[in-house]
């Protein structure tokens, strides 16, 4: 869908115009990230990290596929041509590096994605397609990473492996089989190995694929913006293609640079020097903790050490952890305020800054901490108010909060009136 | 922020005297750079696919050549293909330099494929030119061909006695690959 307003693709070659008849594909471009896909003229660098996020995905497909031309996901051989490659293979540090800190600004862009969905409510009708989607992608890139970690064989990967499965392991009466199952053995093998290969080859193009049902669902409604008003007239929105094309290209070269900064100068930093151990299934590392983008996850997880009324504390511990993210789901429905940006929300923008936001840190802090006090305790609290900012108190600041004055259109947000600019013939038709 | 979008749909860019924009610069000088980026970028994503530096180290084999007797030919390895050396008998020597160069369909002379010195010696890769088959001939008892040197059964190309295509699809002799003798008796070859 599109506003009225939306400029037609109309191909003046006659090759354009062959395709355009036959495979609309160019036209679907257009309409898609070109001039043809108008976009709320007022949005701020925190809706560059979609693009960027489809980016990094595209990076990680193109660095990994590489990287299995010279890999081989045998136990006995894994750890070694993880070195081949750095060693022997043209460019193959720069192709495990850039994959390495690749899934690192993956993450990265993806949870400031999420933080500026929470902050500007862009969960909330008409989006919750979006958001919904959203969270599949999220842990779906969840699963790749961890099988991805595996696959160097390191020591990390191995422990790692061991334990994230070993999650499986809580569940009531079926949890033990299950495991053993998952792993295809009684500790990770090359049977593991293998799987964890071939699904984290697989995982990425069902990440592409819901990316793309992402992105259409996005396209209904349109993009949501800073103020949280909608679109309601040609002049509150740009066409995507210069404006944000160019916004984004600015955007990507300022991630670019950070990045590359990281591969190149600093390619271990957010890695585990254990990793550089291969695997031994008779010695587990002294302080072993996951990726950095699982600690806030990890935090929770580690977060209940007593057992809860019939229920042991390793399953409440598995439960809380992926229940920490399987109630994002049912955000749209938590929050009921009509008034989607943290902007004009006093008492929601006060709970998300002074709230979440510091709970999400002591949570990531912890997770990479070892596991003892004041960690633990630290990791409790935060654990208590994560689940009771979006279980209590996002549903009960949508009722009692007093929503500041929202302005009339975005027009009028950003010129401070809404007469001033008037683009185009179709002006204010489409209240 | 509210300037900047101002500024960009009013599009009041500065305009030179010639015509162009501030902006036209601008634009041209991003997407160059984001397209030398790129470029600079599939370099590595070919190069990843060429040789590793290990495949290239095992490019160099050394042979002991000593236990060949004269009529008898050895296989080795030389970068993964079977490399052939045979120490010719006398009557091999004379069969070589008997043919008329201008005969063959890539000319050669027995002399030019060896060492000097050791004219005896024909060290040629084991890989018929024509779709790269194992010829026969190099092992006691197999088929020499029609010229008592090598036939390859995948097409039916014979090579002579100094390894020179003389009958059959192969377009080009058996290939003589860069070889030294580093003593009278061990060569390195690559």
């Amino acid at each position: 869908m599109s506003f009225p307003w939306a400029k037609e693709y109309t191909p003046t070659n006659p090759v354009m115009r062959f395709f355009d008849e036959k495979l609309p594909l160019p036209r679907l471009v257009y309409n898609a990230v070109g001039a043809g896909y108008p976009v709320p003229r007022n949005l701020s660098y925190f809706w560059n990290f979609g693009v960027l996020a489809g980016f990094f995905l595209v990076l990680q497909i193109v660095t990994g596929v590489v990287l299995a031309m010279h890999y081989a996901a045998n136990a006995q051989v894994a750890f070694a041509t993880t070195e081949h490659i750095m060693r022997d293979v043209n460019w193959g540090w720069m192709m495990r590096y850039a994959h390495a800190n690749g899934a690192s600004f993956f993450f990265i862009v993806v949870y400031l994605h999420i933080f500026r969905g929470f902050f500007y409510s862009s969960y909330k009708a008409p989006r919750e397609m979006i958001w919904l989607l959203g969270v599949v992608i999220f842990l779906l890139m969840m699963a790749t990473a961890f099988m991805g970690y595996v696959l160097p064989w390191g020591q990390m990967s191995f422990w790692g492996a061991k334990v994230i499965t070993g999650l499986f392991g809580a569940i009531p009466l079926v949890g033990e089989p299950i495991q053993v199952w998952l792993l295809g053995g009684f500790a990770p093998d090359n049977a593991a190995l293998n799987r964890f290969f071939s699904l984290h080859f697989l995982l990425p193009f069902v990440i592409a694929g819901v990316v793309i049902l992402h992105i259409w669902a996005l396209h209904i409604p349109g993009s949501s913006n800073p103020t949280g008003v909608e679109v309601k007239q040609e002049s509150d929105t740009l066409p995507f293609h210069p404006y944000y094309t160019a916004k984004d290209g600015f955007g990507l070269g300022v991630a670019l640079i950070l990045y590359f900064a990281l591969v190149f100068f600093l390619p271990n930093t957010l890695g585990h020097p254990d990793n550089y151990i291969e695997a031994n299934p008779l010695s587990t590392p002294a302080h072993i903790v996951p990726e950095w983008y699982f600690w806030p996850f990890y935090a929770i997880l580690r977060a209940f050490t007593v057992d809860f009324l019939f229920i042991p504390a390793k399953l409440m511990g598995v439960i809380a952890m992926f229940g920490s993210i399987l109630i994002w789901f049912f955000l749209p429905w938590l929050d009921k305020s009509p008034v989607r940006s943290g902007h004009y929300r006093p008492m929601f923008r006060k709970f998300f800054w002074f709230g979440l936001i510091p709970a999400m840190a002591v949570l990531f802090y912890c997770g990479g901490a070892p596991a003892e006090e004041p960690f633990v305790m630290l990791s409790q609290i935060a654990t208590a108010y994560y689940f009771l900012h979006f279980l209590v108190i996002i549903p009960i600041v949508s009722q009692i909060e007093k929503p500041e004055p929202l302005p009339y259109s975005i027009t009028e947000a950003v010129l401070g009136s809404d007469d001033k600019a008037v683009l185009g013939k179709n002006a204010k038709t489409a209240a | 922020m509210a300037d900047t979008a101002a500024t960009a749909t009013s599009e009041t860019a500065v305009v030179t005297d010639d015509g162009i924009r501030r902006r036209d610069f601008l634009d041209i000088a991003a997407v160059s750079a984001a397209g030398i980026g790129g470029l600079a970028v599939v370099y590595p994503l070919i190069s990843q696919m060429a040789p590793s530096k290990d495949v290239l180290a095992a490019s160099s084999t050394e042979v002991d050549v000593s236990a060949i007797e004269p009529g008898q030919a050895i296989k080795a390895v030389f970068r993964k293909q079977p490399l052939f050396v045979r120490r010719l008998t006398g009557a091999e020597i004379q069969a070589a330099n008997a043919v008329d160069t201008s005969s063959l369909r890539d000319p050669q002379t027995l002399e030019e494929r060896t060492k000097e010195g050791h004219e005896d010696m024909l060290v040629t890769m084991g890989v018929c030119t024509h779709l790269g088959c194992v010829p026969l001939g190099a092992a006691e008892g197999e088929v020499k061909g029609e010229y008592g040197g090598y036939f390859c059964p995948c097409h039916g190309s014979h090579y002579d006695t100094a390894g020179r295509i003389r009958k059959g699809p192969a377009p080009a002799n058996l290939e003589v690959p860069e070889y030294e003798f580093t003593s009278d008796t061990v060569i390195q070859v690559g």
